[in-house]
């Protein structure tokens, strides 16, 4: 069992700045998030995009905000649970919470922060009617082992980045590895598009476009997929293939969270506005994109001042009899639990004669 | 000014609604202001035509702005995708949009 004294669900820009501030209180944070990397939707979605309403920053892109606050946090040793969905919450006898995710990794605190933005990033699945009667058994949405497809014959689908990454990799792993895209074109980093043309010369990559996958057959197991080619005039063709695997993208569903007993307006968490951003159940937290309150706005900034918040309450609830006062980080340094001390230089006092 | 704008949300309800064209508002952003999808399930992306969540069909004739290859490599990805579909977030409200009907593609 993981402890720690706050428990931040969701590693966005919210989430990660939320273990600064509670370092400057000297509380330990760990952050649970479904994607694979921290960052959230900033390393997600949008990491090459421009953001100019960060203050500080004229512009800053995505992934280097999260770069950036990565190395801020550092000193404060977050622990991290990556690639896995918090799923249930039980609250203790002694008020505290054990968060279990879809892999069964429990984690022990006396704070809960949800700070989960739109929910957790899930694959879009394509509009086949028996795709649900092949997943694992053929059909998987995130390649999580690759030595999974080793000489096996697969079809990826899908005209963006992961779909040629991937086609990339298992072109090395695979039997036999076609690509099928509704386009001719691609929209990936120009390496990868032209690492797939070069493939596809080869003879190595099996190159289908544009085209659809539309029909899955097997009796148990996939056995082959329909292809449907633009063009085609011999009409739809079946590709004998063990593994399918659909790439096209992520989109976020608040899952599990929305069954913990939180009060949910609108797909977001109604929280306290007036005081800390606590949610209706005493103890939890909700901070970022992922609360709601009257004149809520969805911004970063938004939710870098309400995890300031949410931390100062969260140790007036961790420790009630101790008093505190904010002290600014130009006085009191940066104390990290690695050892380090970052402070502003002692000023000399000197005569000048 | 204001134009007027019939959306039909993902029930088949169809709504008339008034769209500032003076506010840099987007159709997507005029789904949102209305309330005309759930909160969470349209504009996901917040505008960047990298989610589709605001895919709309185009029923009305209107001369629409020219697709970004961002746009159409979205499109190219999405699902329930038609001829006539567009990503709302990529349309700004302008005079010459008055009377624009659109239907909003199904949550995906």
């Amino acid at each position: 069992m993981i402890k720690t004294d706050i428990l931040i669900i969701g590693a966005g820009p919210t989430g990660l700045f939320a273990v600064f501030e509670a370092g400057l209180l000297q509380l330990k944070c760990h952050l649970i998030d479904a994607l694979p990397q921290a960052g959230g939707q900033c390393s997600e979605i949008y990491p090459k995009k421009p953001i100019y309403d960060i203050p500080g920053f004229p512009e800053v892109l995505a992934g280097d905000l999260v770069d950036n606050l990565m190395e801020q946090i550092k000193p404060f040793q977050p622990g991290f649970t990556l690639g896995e969905r918090a799923e249930t919450i039980k609250k203790l006898e002694d008020g505290s919470f054990v968060v279990t995710t879809n892999k069964g990794t429990e984690h022990h605190a006396p704070i809960v922060a949800i700070a989960g933005g739109l929910g957790s990033f899930e694959p879009r699945k394509p509009l086949l009617e028996n795709i649900g009667a092949f997943e694992d058994k053929g059909i998987a949405y995130i390649i999580k082992d690759p030595e999974v497809y080793r000489d096996k014959k697969v079809v990826i689908a899908g005209g963006g980045d992961s779909a040629l990454d991937w086609s990339i990799f298992l072109a090395d792993v695979a039997a036999e590895v076609t690509l099928v895209h509704r386009r001719n074109e691609f929209r990936g980093a120009l390496d990868s598009v032209e690492k797939v043309q070069q493939l596809k010369n080869q003879g190595r990559v099996n190159l289908i476009t544009p085209a659809e996958i539309v029909g899955l057959n097997g009796t148990d197991q996939l056995e082959s997929v329909v292809i449907r080619k633009v063009g085609d005039t011999e009409g739809d063709r079946v590709l004998e293939v063990e593994n399918f695997i659909p790439l096209f993208g992520l989109s976020p569903k608040l899952g599990p969270i929305a069954d913990w007993g939180l009060e949910i307006e609108k797909n977001a968490i109604k929280v306290d506005n007036t005081l800390d951003y606590q949610t209706n159940i005493p103890g939890i937290y909700a901070i970022g994109d992922v609360n709601t309150y009257p004149g809520k706005l969805k911004l970063i900034l938004c939710g870098f001042h309400e995890a300031t918040l949410m931390c100062q309450s969260a140790y007036q609830r961790i420790f009630p009899e101790k008093k505190y006062v904010m002290k600014y980080t130009t006085v009191g340094g940066v104390t990290g639990f690695d050892g380090s001390k970052k402070e502003a230089p002692k000023a000399v006092v000197k005569a000048i004669e | 000014m204001d134009i007027k704008i019939k959306i039909t949300d993902r029930e088949g309800v169809q709504h008339e609604v008034d769209a500032p064209t003076d506010m840099n508002m987007n159709l997507m952003e005029v789904v949102r202001s209305y309330e005309l999808a759930p909160e969470g399930t349209i504009g996901v992306c917040g505008g960047m035509a990298m989610c589709a969540s605001c895919q709309c069909y185009v029923k009305s004739a209107h001369a629409l702005p020219e697709m970004s290859d961002d746009e159409d490599a979205m499109l190219a990805e999405a699902f329930y995708v038609e001829d006539n579909s567009r990503l709302g977030c990529q349309i700004r409200m302008t005079e010459d949009l008055d009377g624009l009907e659109v239907e909003l593609a199904p949550e995906s």
